[in-house]
């Protein structure tokens, strides 16, 4: 569902770029409202959620989809956690589908999607677990690494079970938003993937903002 | 060796290692049976059973004979030898206690002894808690005898649980630790709280993955990795 956001960027109180094969976590207060913005269009943003205050509560994929009961993620959507709690909305979306089936890529799965040759390729989930280790006054480790949302990426599933990574359907500009209910740390992988067309074999930057 | 059974009801838990090349076969026997399963290496419980790379690696929602099951480090765990099934999920979760309370009401072990409303999200809270693991090690689930279709606007839908005699076998490509339960899965139509039992049935004669497991060229390398793992078989 396409819902404009009447939010001025000007008046946000943090915006940073994040370039392609980097990593953002960031706490973001409850009531404050994230905008994550596709700059150049076909981006994957691969993001994962926590309670700030207990970080054993995260984002829950079965969760949202259960209690949505519906695959994809767009304006309306609520981010439930592994406890069943709502941690976001999203509020305002303009690309109108997002992905929570399709995981993150990492080194290990491209060995075997692509070619064990391939190990040596950046990929979100090790920025993920430099991300962990940089920050650990953050309390993440290994363990809390788990499925995510690959904003702006389109997986639909076809009626016979089969699931297809489709052209994307971002845009440059197109940008989701969503308003936090709890304070949340926020682990954004800006997607480095070049083996597939989750990014236009292109990774580009994103744009975060918080009003 | 005879190959072990045992009859799990409704409602219950339980964890196991299961070894490199054994078999593992799970029989809805009355029809409308629920397993919720999760899978760790016993040699590095950090190690987990990844839905998501499991479907993306084999460009599936659907999980039937000739997959194979997938851990997080790009490893094959086990494979599905035999399904007459047809269609098996891994988005839907598991219950925790109030859903199951709010789904089928609360029943507590002193109001129904063992026939309590067990949830699956305890359950699998249980058996990590044996091994050291807790709510952190928790990822979604794979739950057998459950055909959900999402359609092309996304809504989910569970079309078809169980069938009398349905059964599936899982064959090992690498030890694993199973952690299983027979809780109702999260979209049961069922009014009640479902009481079918799931047979068990592990069999230490060894096998190497079936061929039909490795038609998939991502499969094939899926296996190679636990061929390095292991540093045996073809590398």
């Amino acid at each position: 569902m396409i819902i404009e956001s009447q939010r001025n960027p000007a008046e946000a109180r943090f915006q940073q770029q994040i370039d392609a094969g980097d990593y953002w976590l960031q706490r973001i207060e409850a009531g404050q409202t994230l905008r994550i913005t596709d700059l150049e269009g076909n981006q994957a943003a691969d993001t994962l959620f926590f309670n700030a205050d207990d970080t054993a509560e995260r984002y829950s994929m079965s969760d949202t989809l259960r209690g949505q009961n519906n695959v994809f993620l767009t304006a309306g959507s609520v981010l439930r956690s592994n406890f069943d709690r709502p941690m976001l909305t999203i509020t305002a979306d303009t690309c109108g589908r997002h992905d929570t089936l399709g995981g993150a890529c990492s080194c290990e799965s491209n060995t075997v999607r692509y070619d064990l040759e391939k190990r040596h390729m950046h990929s979100c989930r090790d920025s993920w677990m430099l991300a962990v280790a940089e920050q650990p006054e953050f309390g993440l480790t290994r363990r809390d690494i788990t499925h995510n949302i690959n904003f702006f990426m389109n997986v639909p599933v076809t009626q016979d079970g089969g699931l297809t990574f489709a052209d994307g359907i971002s845009a440059p500009g197109k940008y989701v938003e969503m308003l936090a209910h709890i304070n949340v740390l926020v682990l954004i992988s800006n997607c480095p993937q070049l083996n597939n067309p989750c990014n236009g074999y292109n990774p580009t930057p994103i744009l975060v903002s918080v009003w | 060796m005879k190959p072990y059974q045992t009859l799990l009801p409704s409602g219950a838990h339980w964890s196991l290692v299961m070894r490199c090349g054994s078999a593992l076969t799970l029989t809805d026997v009355e029809g409308g049976a629920n397993v919720g399963l999760l899978f760790y290496n016993p040699e590095n419980l950090l190690e987990r059973y990844n839905a998501p790379d499991t479907l993306k690696c084999q460009h599936t929602f659907r999980l039937t004979a000739g997959h194979c099951l997938y851990s997080d480090m790009g490893r094959i765990f086990c494979g599905i030898e035999h399904d007459s099934f047809g269609w098996h999920e891994s988005v839907c979760g598991t219950l925790n206690a109030a859903q199951t309370a709010a789904r089928f009401g609360a029943s507590t072990y002193q109001q129904a002894r063992n026939l309590r409303h067990q949830n699956g999200y305890d359950s699998f809270l249980v058996e990590l808690a044996k091994y050291g693991l807790g709510q952190r090690d928790i990822a979604s689930c794979l739950n057998l005898f459950a055909q959900v279709r999402a359609d092309d606007s996304g809504t989910l839908q569970l079309e078809r649980q169980g069938a009398a005699g349905a059964s599936v076998r899982l064959r090992f490509a690498m030890d694993t630790l199973v952690l299983l339960h027979t809780c109702p899965h999260p979209l049961s139509a069922s009014q009640d709280y479902p009481r079918q039992p799931v047979q068990i049935e592990l069999d230490a004669q060894h096998a190497p993955l079936p061929a039909m497991c490795l038609e998939r060229d991502e499969n094939q390398r899926g296996l190679r990795n636990n061929a390095l793992y292991q540093l045996q078989g073809e590398m």
